[in-house]
């Protein structure tokens, strides 16, 4: 090996080694312990795949599964839907002296606790909270009611917190694109929809990807925030993985279903690979 | 200094940093419950000692024993944990058996004392130090207080859509089993069915599950106006604000929990050990114990330095009549406890 190559490889051993010990190492453990087995209080350390066919076989289990895919599925649509006309304008129609006050105030949600966000959004859809008691007052409703306690409102806090995650990666590849693209479509005769749909939009796509694949990644493994808002109505991932741990120590029957989940999202990723091209953001 | 001595010089600050917990003389490492971290419980040792006490808090016997396998020898001083969980504590070797002189074991209510448990070939183990119900908590400006004196309100559709689910399957399961009069020798995997159809049931009319925060922000904020499974660690630090925040424990009977505190065999400090197991049993700590700010519960020492309003709150008349009509937890063995778990996350997931 040339020196060029050696020095290469220096340069490089920190973020290897910091993958090895805070991802490969864990992993493995994590896939080792998920082919182990619980027998009473006894960890069995022979190699079968009992713990997948007991996910398999179960169908509340398989529920928690559907439930986290379907409740972050439409998280992720609606975040796009809302974060993508907040950067266009932040974009294209803030002038750029005030697109930093806008970007601040876009993060100001990521200064405060994610625990205290969600128990804050508990209290404005509680019974007795602002929106019923609005609703109430303005004749909509009865009599108040609970919009706290389902899936919906565990929706309303994740989008709340990745609209704006979200915002901030299409903004970052929308401002890339150079204004003389859209001046060329309508040069060239396209109406300001058409430059959007054939030009701004599909160069914007890698920005959308690669936020709504985080997006995707965070909101399946979170468990505080279906805790919090989803009042354990229907399960997801997270919560069913942590009721293996909590009283009983089934590691190997938490770590099976936590491989379960790494794949899906594996899945997701390769499927999304070819959007997800990380220069362009 | 050479570029390697500076290397070596900021790994070994970095590996002190994360190294494993060593008590000093002056430290006691305590792996316990929420109640134990409240200022206003700890500071008196703290300052009569002249020593820090590092509180570890876990929810779940399960999270403390991989902590504990994850740990050295020393690293632990206290352990506070389920009153029913001593003997597989005792069995897996954690504690150390405790000298019964200076303990005041006799003041402890009768009925909680547990020596089945906490004393295991003649040796005493663990002490039990604040006990509790799992029963019902509810806003007696929105139901009928008699209704609640009846388990089966839990199931019926009289407060559809108003009631919370306290999200633990033990003593849940217990609640149910004690309902259908099923609790006298225990439960069996035979019961499992009945007490599955009664938790469905419970599911259709309730409108959350949750754990201890969750459920009491719930029936504060008006969204439930019943806690099943609760008990006043989730209603006596609301009447404060709202006195129509009540608990009882039905005619049939209720669930006893109990918390018992032991020291480490492998304890680093044992003699500071010792001295906070002494102080959380006084009558002083019991007083503060039972009313961290975490939550509350009946001190385990009958003669605890409560107010009389802190002891109305905890309904301090009716403990004879509520620990004769009530069962500690039954604590299945681990196959059974898997069937519990299956049953419970079925009905979670209903």
């Amino acid at each position: 090996m040339n020196r060029r190559g050696l020095a290469g490889w220096v340069l490089l051993a920190p973020a290897l080694l910091w993958v090895m010990a805070f991802f490969v190492v864990p992993f493995a453990v994590m896939a080792l312990y998920s082919v182990w087995r619980r027998e009473g209080t006894q960890l069995v350390r022979e190699p079968s795949l009992v713990n997948y066919e007991t996910f398999l076989d179960k169908s509340y289990l398989l529920d928690a599964l559907f439930n986290s895919l379907e409740i972050t599925a439409i998280t992720v649509v609606l975040s796009v839907l809302f974060a993508y006309p907040l950067a266009y304008i932040l974009a294209f129609l803030v002038p750029r002296r005030w697109q930093r006050l806008g970007l601040i105030l876009a993060i100001l949600p990521f200064w405060t606790s994610y625990l205290v966000r969600s128990y804050s959004w508990l209290l404005v859809l509680s019974e007795n909270g602002v929106i019923s008691q609005t609703l109430v007052t303005l004749g909509l409703l009865s009599e108040t009611m609970s919009f706290a306690n389902s899936n919906g409102a565990t929706v309303l806090g994740f989008v709340h917190f990745f609209t704006m995650l979200l915002a901030l990666t299409i903004y970052a590849n929308l401002v890339q694109i150079s204004p003389n693209y859209r001046r060329a479509a309508e040069d060239l005769g396209a109406s300001r929809l058409q430059s959007f749909i054939h030009v701004v939009l599909p160069l914007s796509l890698p920005g959308i990807m690669i936020g709504a694949f985080i997006t995707f990644v965070l909101a399946i493994g979170d468990y505080v925030t279906p805790q919090i808002l989803g009042g354990n109505r229907e399960l997801v991932m997270p919560q069913a993985i942590l009721l293996q741990v909590q009283r009983r120590a089934d590691f190997p029957m938490a770590s099976a279903m936590s491989l379960v989940l790494m794949l899906v999202i594996s899945a997701v990723f390769l499927a999304s690979a070819r959007w997800l091209k990380m220069d362009r953001v | 200094m050479t570029l390697w001595t500076r290397t070596f010089g900021i790994a070994a600050v970095f590996l002190a940093g994360i190294a494993p917990l060593h008590a000093a003389d002056d430290e006691l490492n305590a792996l316990v419950w929420c109640d134990h971290s409240d200022p206003a419980f700890l500071e008196p040792f703290e300052e009569e000692h002249g020593v820090t006490v590092n509180i570890k808090e876990y929810e779940g016997t399960g999270v403390a024993l991989a902590l504990l396998e994850q740990s050295q020898p020393g690293d632990w001083d206290v352990f506070v944990v389920d009153g029913v969980d001593v003997p597989r504590i005792v069995e897996a070797g954690y504690l150390a058996p405790l000298d019964r002189e200076g303990l005041p074991l006799d003041d402890i209510f009768p009925g909680i004392r547990d020596s089945e448990i906490h004393e295991i070939d003649g040796e005493l183990y663990a002490v039990p130090e604040k006990f509790g119900y799992n029963t019902i908590s509810y806003n007696a400006s929105k139901v009928n207080a008699d209704d609640m004196r009846d388990i089966a309100v839990l199931w019926g559709d009289a407060y559809s859509g108003r009631i919370a689910i306290y999200d633990y399957y033990i003593p849940l399961i217990n609640l149910v089993a004690i309902g259908l009069g099923l609790r006298e020798d225990g439960i069996t995997a035979d019961e499992l069915p009945a007490i599955r159809e009664h938790l469905l049931k419970m599911k259709e009319h309730s409108a959350m599950a949750g754990d201890v925060v969750s459920v009491q922000t719930a029936l504060a904020t008006g969204d439930v106006d019943i806690i099943a499974g609760g008990g006043e660690w989730a209603t006596a630090v609301l009447m404060a604000e709202d006195p129509d925040m009540e608990w009882v424990n039905p005619d049939q009977g209720g669930v006893r929990w109990s918390q018992s505190i032991g020291v480490f065999r492998d304890a680093g400090n044992p003699e500071l050990a010792r001295k906070f197991v002494e102080y959380v049993l006084n009558p002083e700590g019991q007083a503060r114990l039972a009313t961290s700010s975490c939550y509350w519960a009946m001190p385990s020492n009958s003669k605890a330095a409560l107010t009389d309003e802190e002891k109305s709150m905890l309904r301090w008349d009716e403990q004879e009549t509520f620990i004769a009509n009530s069962w500690p937890y039954f604590i299945p063995d681990p196959e059974l406890d898997a069937m519990f778990l299956d049953i419970w996350t079925e009905m979670l997931q209903h």
